[in-house]
């Protein structure tokens, strides 16, 4: 099967669509973008391969009698259990990684005593893994270096001590190791992982209602599928130091502005708040940008500033829109200015302002911003597409829509659960495209 | 405020394209011309020569000349500053001495500059001037940056008012006014400084020769309108109106330099090639573009590469008419000396109002055949940048063709992201070929 | 009436971001005009005297969301012309039927183009001054500006301007710029009485008001403060300027005083006391403003000094006059002509043994802590080092 890739590298994450000929997205996938955006590239797209796999369970399942009001359970406990044999593999690799770290001066007389310590931290990382990957577990981060990290912590702080080695001593052995893994391209059998995911899952005694062998045959067909990369997009800010020719480059503009035209077909306007900037795009009937506009140098009003105000308030970014929902009235904040947004924030606590009040103000300015942006670009027109981090934000998008019926009407406003894509889904949609246009080859 | 570069600054080509090699007849004439200059500027107060300061717009270098004056422009310094990588520290150390960050950069540059012992871009002092000529053109910055300069020369200054042309038009009123600061203000200024008396047929020579040469220039200019243009009307441009917007308007060498320059670009034409950067020849022409704004100078090759590198040529640019708007049709004129004089200081692009502005882009985009137009927004620059978002929107309204933003400053650094004009640039780029592609292929995409 | 009487009056006045009373005035008689000016010089007499209102648009303050106005400006340019944009085409000046922009400094130059191609039912004027100040050159020049104004706010307002009316205009505004001044010195030498909060409001009510209104409303304030007791504080004496354009929220000027100051002199809207005497009424009264705007009026570093040894004495002259102890340089940010008179002015104060300091504010500032952390500071040293 031909299969076109869209690869956008933000700054914080980099996300990876993967669409057949029919322009049908098969996988979609995320990781952080570390420091080295060729592996981020590489495993974000390693990742939409194994979610398109699923893709393509779920399509041979379908037609799999008998199995329909269970196809979701079956695919969520199948995912489950090949997310645990990931993790298992990853885990091991890390452990291999660590034991060859701990070398060298620092560690001279101590080998044997630190090698034992990792093995035991691992082998209870090991242990407690099936639980994390449990029916109804929930787990802050998907990413392997979020688990990870926060598991083997809490493990070897203990075990440094009864073993006399310290805890800061295995903390810099795991630092160093973690980048390394995370640097290495993803690597391994991926079709033995799901076979392997499989077994664990028919061996666990799952009740799947249908007969074994024909979960297995179905799983083995649709993994005999060939995925052939076709074509690779990359788009992002990071575009200038993108792991890719020239030719294998588009503008995050462009690609947005046609990701979420495929998203929702009737979008005229798109905005797009991120992390360091906020872009309103016009786009004409096909996708095609017919206006852009950006923040200015000055990045007032980003989603970075609500980053300065959670860890100002010593909160978690996600719990900044529900506090804002609290408030009983809005505070006026007149500057986004990040430089500024702490001594803003203590100068109106100090005046007594409640906290939900502030946090509503501050969300409106930030709209207020985005909607200066939106005006530059020619306004909101019908219908109207946000994207980005913010957009998850309910008190950001209650002043937003708010805002936009003031100013511009009814407007129907789009915002997708998986907007993170949009960049994605458009640089696959140019994948596709020139692809149709005659170009060639051209794996990066 | 504005002002040009010059040929003495333009970076060598990186590969030794042959057409290169071979360096044309007019860089060297202009380099030679400037490398003059600075000769005259460092042996001035050993030869007994008297030095004026002055602005590009509304530069008054005929009648310096009259008054055997060397001309000493403090724009361009802050540029040669600029483009040799040293106008950031000089920024620093003016904002050391207490001017406000928020203030137009040449201006610190210079006064940086002066902090630091006045030493020129060309490694030699540059010495204080005899007078300050404060031609009031289009800049209120200008005003305060000769008093700033006053304050520490102590020396003449004299004020030349040009009022700003609010309603689009020159008025009798306008006209006069600046002639009878001229009679009643400069001149008996200079003729004193200078200790030479006033001669308003020695003027008229060097008006006639300026004449000659802004001929030369308009046609440079204007032969942007082919397809492919044989220049780049922008970063080219800079160099083009080196002479004629310094200190050798009204010259024979600058009509000599524009006479050599015609021939080049005649040349180019017949051979139908296009313009030439710091790495050989742009073989295609894929954007044509109307560029508002001054281009940054403290990474200018680097800003020029995100052009050439994507086949985008400037086919004209409003910042190669803040010393004097030439084609539309002003001359000097020797049979009107005082007068042509007012005439050109009022015409000067900035002192023009926001509607003609917009209306002289709008002509480009019309005449030139433009895909569309970019404007570099100056940091410094409130004279060019204060109402450009609504030239933007104004433009695209009128003409249908895609504008663009994009953010930088003069000469200094702290204000040039190179990924973030990249960033905007390529997606322009990108937007303008899409929509040349129109919606046929786009359609595709619809499908899912 | 009550200072707090007429205080409120002002309040009202100022926050109302309608320009109720401007409506109002408008259409109590059919065929009657707005001018709207933006902050600094402007002739008012001029728009007067076509019968017309001058109201001063003093850009949104605090309280006004900018939407569209930032939409028309980068980030480097102050606050004043966006929340003016923005005033524009939310519709709050729909009533307006011409705008006047003061030679200031090139963004209020450039709006007054860009107004234009916005707004095109209203005329939209950009009035130039001379920087020569020769009564046969500049004064020439000025004379016949202020002619061709004339007749535009004639034609505007649908009856040529003519020389009686005129001096009966310069009359009334000769009387409000006495009055202006005369509450300025009683602040000066009694600012216990006449806080600098209530007199901004009070001249501020003077750009919106008809002008025979205000001396009213001046006379009345004059009256009333004097005969109100109010406690003395032990404050140090301050002079404010930078900020003739776009307007301090009134919550810095209150916390300038709350830190410890009395304002004894400022250069808010210097529009209202721009000619420093009369200007005669007998003769040509283009002229006589011609010549009072050359020889009698207001400097400022929008306005060439000719003289370098009179640089920037304009500020001191103020210092010595109101007894004042120190100066705040109190700009808005981006502003290019406060900022880059700035350093000369006290190099200036400095040879003269004037102490200063130095802040940036937007007309939508928010924070006061650090001012009045600042303010008060520079209060205290004054008086420790007095003390010393």
């Amino acid at each position: 099967m031909h299969t076109f890739i869209g690869i956008d590298l933000g700054s914080t994450t980099t996300k990876a669509v993967l669409m057949d000929e029919n322009m049908e997205v098969l996988g979609r996938g995320i990781t952080n973008s570390r420091s080295n955006y060729d592996t981020a590239s590489r495993v974000a797209k390693h990742e939409a391969l194994i979610n398109a796999r699923f893709t393509l369970f779920r399509r041979a399942f379908a037609e799999l009698p008998g199995v329909a009001d269970r196809l979701d359970a079956l695919l969520a406990d199948l995912e489950r259990s090949f997310r645990l044999e990931q993790f298992l593999e990853e885990l091991g690799e890390l452990e291999r990684t660590c034991i060859e770290n701990a070398r060298g001066d620092r560690f001279a007389g101590k080998e044997r005593a630190t090698r034992e310590a990792l093995e035991a931290v691992f082998a209870t990382l090991r242990q407690e893994a099936p639980a994390l990957f449990a029916p109804g577990a929930k787990r802050k981060s998907d990413f392997f270096r979020d688990i990870a990290g926060s598991r083997f912590m809490a493990v070897a702080e203990p075990i440094g001590k009864t073993s006399g080695l310290g805890y800061d001593l295995l903390l810099n052995v795991y630092d160093k190791s973690i980048i390394e893994v995370e640097n290495r391209p993803p690597s391994g059998d991926m079709n033995g992982r799901f076979l392997r995911a499989l077994r664990r899952l028919l061996d666990g005694g799952a009740d799947l209602g249908v007969a074994q062998g024909d979960v297995m045959r179905t799983v083995q067909g649709a993994l005999d599928v060939a995925l052939e990369e076709t074509y690779v997009v990359g788009t992002g800010y990071g575009r200038v130091t993108l792991p890719f020719s020239k030719e294998h480059i588009r503008s995050e503009i462009l690609c947005h502005g046609l990701g979420a035209h495929i998203m929702y077909p009737g979008t005229r306007t798109v905005l797009d708040i991120g992390g360091q900037d906020t872009k309103a795009i016009q786009v004409d009937p096909n996708g095609i940008v017919e206006n852009f506009q950006m923040n200015d140098r000055c990045a007032a009003g980003c989603g970075r500033y609500l980053g300065y105000i959670a860890d100002e308030m010593n909160i978690g970014l996600h719990e900044l829109g529900p506090m804002a929902m609290q408030a009983t009235r809005s505070v006026r904040i007149n500057s986004t200015c990040t430089v500024f947004a702490g001594a803003e924030l203590r100068d109106r606590l100090a005046l007594g302002e409640k906290r939900e009040d502030i946090m509503a103000g501050l969300h409106r300015a930030i709209i207020l911003r985005a909607m200066s942006i939106l005006s530059r670009s020619g306004g909101v027109r019908d219908q109207f597409t946000f994207t980005g981090g913010v957009a998850k934000n309910e008190a950001a998008v209650r002043e937003l829509a708010k805002l936009v019926k003031e100013n511009y009407g009814d407007r129907t406003i789009n915002i997708n659960p998986d907007s993170i894509y949009t960049g994605a889904l458009g640089a696959a949609a140019f994948s596709r495209r020139s692809v149709e246009n005659g170009a060639t080859g051209g794996v990066s | 405020m504005t002002a040009t570069a010059t040929a003495a600054a333009r970076p060598a080509p990186k590969t030794a394209a042959p057409r290169e090699a071979i360096k044309e007849p007019s860089m060297v004439k202009q380099k030679e011309m400037i490398a003059g200059n600075y000769e005259k500027l460092a042996t001035a107060k050993a030869m007994g020569r008297k030095v004026a300061s002055t602005f590009v717009p509304g530069n008054l270098n005929e009648l310096i000349m009259c008054f055997d004056l060397v001309n000493n422009l403090p724009e361009i310094n802050a540029i040669q500053n600029g483009l040799r990588k040293k106008s950031g520290q000089l920024i620093v150390e003016a904002e050391k001495r207490g001017q406000s960050e928020d203030v137009c950069t040449y201006v610190k540059s210079d006064l940086g500059m002066l902090a630091k012992g006045n030493i020129g871009p060309d490694g030699r002092p540059i010495p204080s001037p005899d007078v300050l000529l404060l031609s009031y053109t289009g800049c209120f910055t200008f005003m305060k940056w000769f008093e700033l300069l006053r304050e520490q020369y102590k020396c003449e200054t004299v004020m030349l008012h040009v009022p700003y042309e609010g309603e689009g038009k020159v008025t009798e009123n306008m006209r006069a006014y600046i002639v009878k600061q001229l009679r009643e203000d400069v001149i008996p200024t200079l003729e004193r400084v200078s200790g030479v008396k006033f001669d308003i047929d020695r003027l008229r020579e060097y008006l006639r020769e300026s004449a000659r040469a802004e001929e030369d220039l308009v046609w440079t200019l204007e032969s942007a309108k082919h397809k492919p243009s044989p220049i780049d009307a922008y970063f080219g441009g800079v160099y083009y109106i080196g002479p004629i917007f310094t200190a050798f308007r009204g010259t024979p060498d600058a009509t000599e330099y524009y006479r050599l320059l015609r021939q080049e670009v005649q040349q180019r034409l017949d051979a139908g090639q296009g313009p030439v950067t710091p790495e050989g020849e742009l073989s295609k022409e894929k954007y044509r573009l109307v560029v508002e704004g001054p281009p940054n100078y403290t990474s200018f090759r680097d800003f020029w590469k995100m052009f050439y590198d994507e086949g985008a040529v400037v086919v004209a640019s409003t910042y190669t008419k803040v010393g004097g708007t030439y084609d539309l049709g002003f001359r000097h004129d020797p049979d009107h000396p005082l007068e042509s004089l007012a005439e050109y200081c009022l015409g000067c692009y900035t002192n023009r109002n926001l509607p003609g502005r917009i209306d002289m882009i709008e002509k480009y985009l019309n005449e030139y055949e433009a895909d569309g137009l970019l404007v570099n927004s100056i940091k410094s620059c409130n004279s060019f940048s204060a109402g450009q978002l609504l030239m933007l929107r104004e433009i695209e309204r009128r003409t249908g063709k895609p504008a663009a933003f994009i953010e930088t400053d003069l000469v200094d650094p702290r204000y040039f992201s190179p990924a973030n004009v990249k960033n905007r640039l390529e997606s322009y780029f990108q937007m303008v070929e899409q929509k040349r592609r129109g919606a046929g292929v786009a359609a595709a995409a619809a499908v899912h | 009436m009550s200072t707090s009487d007429i205080v409120a009056r002002c309040t009202g006045l100022f926050e109302d971001l309608n320009f109720v009373y401007a409506r109002e005035w408008k259409a109590a008689r059919p065929g009657r005009k707005v001018v709207g000016y933006m902050p600094f010089y402007v002739p008012r007499e001029l728009i007067h005297a076509a019968g017309a209102l001058p109201m001063g648009v003093l850009g949104g303050g605090d309280q006004l969301e900018v939407i569209h106005g930032d939409a028309y400006y980068q980030s480097y340019i102050c606050r004043i012309p966006r929340s003016t944009v923005e005033l524009g085409v939310t519709g709050r000046l729909d009533f307006v039927d011409g705008m006047l922009f003061p030679s200031i400094c090139d963004v209020i130059r450039n709006l007054s183009g860009m107004w234009k191609i916005m707004f095109p039912k209203t005329m939209a004027r950009y009035v130039d001054v001379p920087q020569n100040f020769r009564d046969d050159v500049g004064g020439e020049f000025y004379v016949n500006e202020l002619n061709e104004l004339r007749k535009d706010l004639g034609e505007l307002c649908g009856r040529p301007v003519d020389d009686e009316s005129l001096r009966h205009s310069i009359a009334l505004y000769n009387e409000n710029r006495r009055l202006v001044r005369e509450v300025y010195a009683f602040r000066a030498a009694a600012p216990w009485k006449a806080p600098s909060s209530e007199v901004y409001l009070l001249m501020r009510a003077g750009m919106v008001l008809a002008v025979e209104e205000h001396s009213r409303m001046l006379g009345e304030y004059l009256e009333a403060a004097l005969a109100e007791n109010r406690p003395r504080r032990d404050n140090t004496r301050i002079v404010i300027t930078g900020a003739f354009c776009e307007q301090p929220p009134l919550s810095l000027i209150k916390s300038v005083e709350l830190a410890g100051c009395y304002i004894v002199d400022d250069d808010f809207m210097l529009v209202n006391r721009w000619e420093k005497a009369n200007v005669p009424l007998e003769g040509d009264p283009i002229r006589n403003l011609a010549c009072t705007y050359l020889h009698g009026s207001m400097s400022t570093s929008a306005k060439y000094e000719p003289d370098l040894s009179k640089k920037g004495l304009y500020l001191v002259d103020s210092v010595r006059r109101n007894r004042a102890e120190g100066v705040i340089f109190m700009a808005p940010s981006f502003c290019d002509p406060a900022l880059l008179e700035r350093p000369m002015l006290q190099n200036v104060l400095a040879a003269h043994g004037v102490p200063f300091i130095a802040f940036k504010y937007a007309e939508n500032s928010g924070q006061m802590a650090p001012i009045r952390e600042q303010a008060g500071t520079f209060a205290d040293s004054i008086k420790l080092w007095s003390e010393a």
